[in-house]
């Protein structure tokens, strides 16, 4: 807990020194750094990943569904705290009832028997990246992470918290000892839920870099606009973003 | 005579109140109506080029191309001479058309059903729509920023798929390129004369 405690005040401190004159400007203050790291993820990506994943899209449909069920209840886990620390007590509620109906009658998340029966329809998953950007502490610079891609310094401080107890996954699997889970399970989990998210995107990605005439900026961009609609649980990025460079403009 | 000038007037008056109300297309309509339009060229037996021409066609008919241009040059727009607007527009377009083409034609027939719209201001109104799920992916949730300065031509800006803008990813894609050679424009008319050639 004072690890905890220790990591949100320091980045809560370093967001706050980050400079914040130009909103719109991107900050990525490792670029070198972090156009090395996205280069060797997308060797990784190309060698293992992609392939994997259009393997796994040939498996049958109810198998991925059941998979990606499977790990969206496992989310709930770190969803739950997070709700609670947004003060947003209904979801927390839901996301509850959600977890215990799923892992139950639904037999350890396999089916959604709780959308089905209309609790919490349009689930959205928090971390505690999101939650600290909901705290209003500023995303600091951009960062790509070797194997898991690309992030911020306030998002890796969220990654870092899951880890130091924040992921009730991680402390059942990897930090404690008990005789029901193995590691493996966890790093089981994580590689499926990578791949799952590969397997659902294999067109829009390759899309992307065929059109891109700086693939790392688009990723950037891309990752960057989504983590807002995400703090700011919001899907209309008319409502996030600035406006104004549109307004002044009289083509016809 | 009085008679003669009644009737003009009358004339005069239905042919105003029928032009004012048959010339200004609704947002949503002309989305739905835009996308059928992209849907029937995709499904048919024709070969990937000549789908890209007739895509390139619409694109000309229903984009705001010089518009988006403009907004994602950014800053720079302000910053750059007459003679290099005028090249960087036609590089533009070339490149828009090229990319709106391309990654169209990959899709074959996608569906798209129009849900709602949000008149932001008298320029633009926000059409939302769905693309419906296949087996392969998800339903994604698309949003169109259409411009409606002249609401008897409306023209789209943006699109938004799921909450991320595509013109704001290619304005902060241009800017890392200007950003990456110093700040020099030209790098970027370099990128947009390679990318339209290969």
């Amino acid at each position: 807990m004072k690890k905890l405690l220790s990591i949100v005040i320091a980045t809560i401190v370093i967001s706050t020194f980050t400079n914040r004159s130009n909103a719109e400007e991107v900050k990525d203050c490792f670029e070198g750094l972090n156009r090395a790291t996205f280069a060797f993820n997308q060797g990784l990506d190309k060698i293992i990943f992609k392939p994997v994943a259009k393997g796994y899209r040939k498996l049958p449909l109810p198998v991925r569904t059941g998979t990606s069920n499977v790990l969206s209840n496992l989310s709930n886990l770190v969803t739950i705290p997070n709700n609670l620390l947004q003060g947003d007590l209904r979801a927390a509620g839901l996301n509850t009832a959600r977890l215990t109906v799923n892992t139950t009658i639904g037999i350890f998340g396999i089916f959604d028997v709780a959308q089905q029966m209309g609790l919490a329809k349009d689930y959205r998953k928090e971390d505690y990246g999101q939650t600290l950007g909901a705290w209003g502490v500023d995303e600091g610079c951009y960062l790509v992470l070797p194997i898991l891609g690309p992030s911020t310094i306030r998002d890796s401080v969220g990654t870092i918290a899951s880890i130091l107890g924040g992921d009730p996954w991680y402390n059942i699997t990897v930090k404690n000892d008990t005789q029901y889970f193995k590691d493996s399970d966890f790093y089981f989990s994580k590689g499926t839920d990578g791949i799952n998210f590969r397997s659902k995107n294999l067109e829009a990605f390759d899309n992307l870099e065929t059109n891109s005439m700086d693939f790392y900026a688009s990723v950037r961009s891309l990752y960057l606009q989504d983590r807002k609609q995400k703090i700011l649980n919001s899907n209309k990025i008319i409502d996030t973003q600035d406006d104004s460079d549109w307004d002044d403009l009289q083509s016809n | 005579m009085i008679n003669k000038s009644l009737n003009f007037l009358f004339f005069f008056i239905f042919c105003f109140q029928f032009s004012n109300f048959s010339i200004a297309i609704e947002p949503d309509v002309f989305v739905q109506s835009t996308v059928n339009r992209a849907s029937e060229t995709l499904s048919k037996e024709i070969s990937k080029k000549e789908k890209m021409i007739e895509l390139q066609e619409l694109a000309k008919d229903t984009v705001d191309i010089k518009g988006i241009g403009l907004y994602t040059l950014g800053k720079h727009r302000k910053e750059i001479s007459e003679e290099q607007k005028k090249k960087y527009a036609k590089l533009f377009e070339d490149y828009f058309l090229k990319s709106f083409s391309s990654r169209l034609s990959e899709y074959s027939n996608p569906k798209i059903n129009v849900i709602s719209k949000d008149k932001k201001n008298d320029k633009y109104t926000i059409v939302s729509s769905v693309l419906v799920a296949t087996k392969d992916r998800p339903e994604v949730k698309i949003e169109w920023r259409i411009y409606t300065k002249n609401p008897e031509k409306p023209l789209i800006r943006d699109l938004i798929i799921e909450g991320l803008s595509l013109a704001r990813t290619q304005k902060e894609e241009f800017a890392s390129i200007i950003k990456s050679n110093d700040n020099n424009i030209e790098a970027l008319f370099d990128s947009l004369e390679k990318f339209v050639k290969e």
